[in-house]
């Protein structure tokens, strides 16, 4: 296939993109059965979200002011009255063989958000909607080798998902990235995480499903300069990493632009995502594209929030993730790079956490940033997920900064800490891992280093005080660790001048 | 004294339960008898709970002798129409797709009915998916007329309506999506009532067009309806259709039935061509009793109303298509493998879903099936569906200016009397215009009771008059229809049903 620089040589790029935000309400969007991720098949369903003859839906009020406050979030326009509509199909994971979901009548539209480019600078993307639909349930292929529908001997359907409230968020067209669209795409999405994060509206874990990504990417001819319409697009589905939206984008640019130059034309269609191969196949085209047969859904009644609920949502939204990053990076005195890193880490919580429980801002940073990343990424875990609390973080930094441990001394302390053997004071009495503090005993470890290597004392003596490291070293050993070098060094020193 | 019990409407029976004149298992086990006697002619039942009835019976009467409080109507055997999902009993709607379907859970309704205490003899027979006005199109064979047994009870709930005229049952449910509860009432000789729409809950019917359908009393007596009517209706949060008001004060507007002012308009579009003269005389007799009761009869138009068959036959199969969409031999009911699929080997989902669909459907379901993809489909969906909405739109408002006017309206319920089984079978336009008269309150979800105005000089067979009434006013219905009954009753000397023709015992057929 044809290079990047050179697709982009010849073509212009166009993304946009459509994500699936499933809502962590406590309960699906038409009825009262839990959403908890992971419960065993099947476990999670009624008559209602399984669609048995009679049963009727009732709507999530908790997941409509969740619709509300996203939209609000991306500065879109909230209907007064909005309406659920039936898109009908047949398919094994939907209970009803219709989907509600809005269609022409969405809860949010024309909005637009400001995405942070790894280099700090920014791109405005237009919004086109927000609207609220249910999940379907998800299917198990067995038998086949990819997992997938071709070849499996039969198929396992779990309704847990189905009627999990679903807002799916649609980008207009995004011009103007031009070579930076797959980063732009990315940063996009990484952007709306952040963002719903921090409206604690989900709990937006892409390698679980509950933010989907499909991406449309088109091509024109830079030939045509910038009043040309766009070219024919394609949807790649379920694209479900920051890393894969990126990749797909840029490999969809790539294989469009090889197509176009070999004369050939785009077919409008959607297209599958092999995270393993890096490339897209094509799905449904649009001739293929079934007829949903939209009509407005007659077991709801239409949802109009009223002027003061959206104001007062409006009013408590929190601090956007840009401004918010800004004041903090402010008031801890980080540098843009590590304020990156932070964010980057998805360490800007617990830092927050962190320095609110006492810790200096940098020693928080560095304890998540480094000790913690690694010890995280060794059990596979996210940071969040680690044993240790922002509060026991500060806890342990504290008794570093009173020099009750030193730095050897506080991982061993992390060590019985994550391992559940309390607060890093009660591991500090349980492991005895205080440092000597007692300047006596110190003073009777230096003077048997000093003993024990006679040699080495000489040559300090005459005044090449930097081989006093092997005194230091001897004292720090006698004593497991637990001294202070510092004071270690100023004492042989002093027993040696 | 059996016999006795049978011809006791509800009220009546519940007044006897409470004197401890009679016990509710004497009572139940009394239309049990009684349906084994004739229901092998009628048919109005497809699944019959002795055990349960009998159960639920001597729960009430323990209760009652140990001076529980009861409801008004508990211990009084009732029937339900087999579209309302029942724990522990078959629901099928009529359909081989459902065939031994046992629902987990209770409709909203069935809820109420248990918990006052009323025994559930059986589900009753119907068109398949309530679709048609006949029963013939029940997957199951169909009801017959206890007027005369070679005619249909109406439809799609013949089966609730011949029960109850049948005394197999005093109470039945209906549910009424175009007129089934109204039509099958009036060829029968009995009373039903299609309330307000949103007025009974919806969950737990097994949905035909979401929009319409409607749940309501099938009875002998307008009083009876009324008592029903309260225990089932009310607000449920389970169905966000349902109307979030206290129900109005019906078996009180019953008991004060007086029509002395009342406004009557008398709809233009609804007589006259397509009538039978018999359903015509009936209708002027019962109108002019109004007048001399002292109510201001005057003609009001409703022109839309010639429009109503047409849109109904676009929206009614449009949100059918959908509802039934999920008959798909996945989760539950029939399912239909085919050796082979349709690009062979092993059958894929798809082609099971569409092996069962073929089977599973009867022709009607299938017409409308086929009727509603079209409408909703992307091209023709503003000229069909769109159409139909705009004519719904305007029958409401029909029936607005026609309320500025008049407190209720009133029309025959049908335009004939009971025709012959087979008779329109093969002619689904002649079977839709049984419905002429009743679908205008559907489509604009106004109430509407149906009462017997008597018999047809021609063929002796009952003919009825229905009174609507704006939205949430259903206690108009019962104000004049109660009205109407007592001076009807008067002049007939006695309930109309005792001019049927006696059904005879037959013996019970062993199964082989
Ligand atoms: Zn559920």
């Amino acid at each position: 296939m044809i290079s990047y620089d050179e697709a982009l040589e010849h073509f212009e790029p166009v993304i946009g993109l459509e994500v699936h935000v499933e809502l962590g309400t406590v309960s699906k969007m038409f009825c009262g059965c839990a959403t908890t991720f992971g419960a065993d098949p099947n476990s999670q369903v009624c008559p209602t979200c399984l669609g048995l003859p009679g049963s009727l839906p009732v709507m999530n009020g908790k997941a409509v002011e969740s619709a509300i406050r996203i939209g609000l979030a991306l500065g879109c326009d909230i209907a007064g009255w909005c309406r659920f509509a039936r898109k009908n199909y047949f398919y094994p994971d939907m209970p009803k063989n219709f989907q509600t979901s809005q269609y022409d009548e969405p809860i949010a539209v024309e909005g637009s958000t400001e995405v942070v480019m790894p280099d700090g600078s920014t791109v405005r993307v237009d919004i086109e909607r927000a609207h609220m639909e249910e999940d379907t349930g998800k299917s198990l292929h067995v038998g086949g080798a990819t997992g997938r529908i071709h070849g499996a001997s039969h198929s396992l359907v779990d309704y847990n998902r189905a009627g999990i409230p679903l807002v799916e968020i649609v980008t207009k067209p995004v011009i103007g990235p031009d070579s930076k669209a797959p980063e732009v795409a990315r940063a996009y999405v990484a952007h709306l995480r952040e963002l719903l994060l921090a409206l604690g509206v989900s709990d937006v874990r892409m390698e679980q499903g509950s933010l989907r990504c499909d991406a449309n990417v088109s091509l024109r001819p830079r030939s045509g300069g910038p009043q040309q319409p766009l070219g024919t697009r394609t949807e790649t589905k379920n694209v479900n990493s920051l890393r894969s939206v990126e990749r797909a984008v840029r490999h969809e640019i790539c294989r469009q632009a090889e197509v176009l130059l070999a004369g050939g034309t785009i077919t409008q269609e959607t297209r599958h995502w092999h995270e393993d191969t890096g490339i897209t196949t094509p799905g449904r085209s649009k001739e293929q594209a079934e007829d949903y047969r939209y009509f407005p859904e007659p077991d709801l009644v239409p949802v109009a929030p009223s002027t003061q609920w959206v104001e007062h949502l409006r009013q408590t939204l929190p601090e956007p993730p840009g401004l918010r990053r800004a004041r903090l990076a402010g008031e801890w005195g980080f540098s843009e790079l590590e304020m990156r890193d932070t964010v980057g880490a998805g360490a800007l919580e617990l830092v927050e956490s962190t320095v609110a429980s006492g810790a200096a801002p940098q020693a928080a940073r560095k304890w998540w940033l480094s000790e913690l990343s690694r010890r995280a990424r060794a059990a596979g875990l996210e940071l969040s997920e680690l044993q240790v609390s922002p509060q026991q973080v500060a806890e342990l930094q504290g008794l570093v900064d009173a020099g009750r441990v030193n730095d050897t001394l506080a991982r061993q302390v992390l060590d019985g800490v994550l391992a559940g053997e309390g607060s890093p004071e009660q591991v500090v009495v349980a492991r005895g891992l205080e440092v000597v503090s007692d300047d006596a005993a110190l003073t009777e470890a230096v003077d048997q280093a000093i003993a024990d290597h006679p040699d080495v004392a000489a040559k300090v003596r005459e005044g090449k005080v930097a081989a006093s490291g092997a005194l230091i070293g001897a004292v720090m050993k006698q004593l497991r660790g637990q001294a202070d070098a510092a004071r270690v060094r100023e004492l042989v020193l002093q027993r040696l001048s | 004294m059996s016999d006795d019990l049978l011809r006791l409407s509800g009220a009546a029976l519940a007044e006897r339960l409470a004197a401890g004149d009679t016990s509710s298992v004497e009572a139940t086990q009394a239309h049990l008898d009684q349906i084994a006697a004739v229901d092998g002619d009628v048919h109005a039942f497809l699944h019959v709970d002795a055990e349960g009835a009998l159960a639920q019976a001597a729960d009430v009467d323990r209760r009652r002798a140990s001076g529980a409080t009861l409801h008004r109507l508990a211990g009084v055997p009732i029937a339900v129409k087999d579209v309302v999902a029942t724990a522990g009993l078959p629901t099928t709607a009529g359909s081989r797709l459902l065939a031994g379907w046992v629902p987990p859970y209770d409709a909203t309704l069935i809820t109420r009915l248990r918990a006052a205490g009323l025994p559930i003899l059986g589900k009753t027979n119907m068109d398949e998916f309530a679709m048609g006005s006949s029963t013939e199109h029940s997957a199951f064979g169909p009801s017959h007329n206890p007027w005369d047994l070679d005619r249909t009870p109406g439809g799609s709930g013949g089966g609730s309506a011949a029960a109850v005229a049948a005394f197999e049952a005093p109470l039945a449910i209906g549910t009424d999506t175009g007129g089934s509860i109204r039509q099958p009432a009036a060829v029968t000789g009995t009373v039903g009532v299609k309330p307000t729409y949103g007025g009974v809950s919806r969950y737990g019917l097994i949905a035909l067009a979401s929009s319409l359908d409607q749940a309501g009393p099938v009875t002998r007596t307008v009083l009876d309806a009324a008592m029903l009517h309260e225990l089932i209706g009310g607000h449920d949060p389970l169905d966000s259709t349902s109307i979030d008001a206290p129900v109005p004060a019906l078996v009180d507007a019953v008991r004060d039935a007086d029509v002395r002012g009342v406004r009557v308009g008398v709809v233009r579009e609804l007589g006259g061509e397509g009538y039978q003269p018999g359903v015509r005389s009936r209708f002027d007799e019962a109108v002019g009793l109004l007048a001399d009761a002292g109510a201001e009869v005057v003609e009001v138009s409703c022109p839309h109303f010639d429009y109503a068959l047409a849109a109904y036959y676009l929206i009614l199969p449009s949100e059918a298509s959908s509802n039934l969409a999920r008959f798909d031999a996945m989760r539950y009911g029939l399912r239909v493998v085919p050796e082979t699929g349709a690009a062979g080997g092993v059958p894929s989902a798809e082609d099971v879903m569409l092996a069962t669909r073929a089977a599973g459907f009867g022709a009607e379901a299938k017409r409308r099936i086929i009727l509603g993809t079209y409408a909703l489909s992307s091209g023709y969906y503003d000229a069909y569906y769109g159409s139909a909405q705009k004519v719904r739109t305007l029958i409401s408002r029909d029936f607005e200016q026609a309320f500025t006017r008049v407190d209720v309206l009133v029309s025959p319920t049908a335009p004939t009397t009971a025709f012959r089984l087979g008779e329109k079978l093969d002619d689904p336009l002649a079977m839709y215009l049984n419905d002429v008269a009743t679908i205008p309150a559907n489509l604009a979800g106004v109430p509407g009771l149906s009462l017997p105005s008597g018999l047809a000089e021609e063929d002796g067979l009952p003919t009825a008059l229905q009174v609507l009434a704006p939205a949430t006013a259903d206690d108009r219905l019962y104000r004049v229809g109660g009205a109407l009954e007592t001076m009807l009753l008067d002049r007939w000397g006695g309930p109309l049903l005792d001019r049927a023709p006696a059904l005879t015992a037959q013996p019970q057929q062993v199964p082989a």
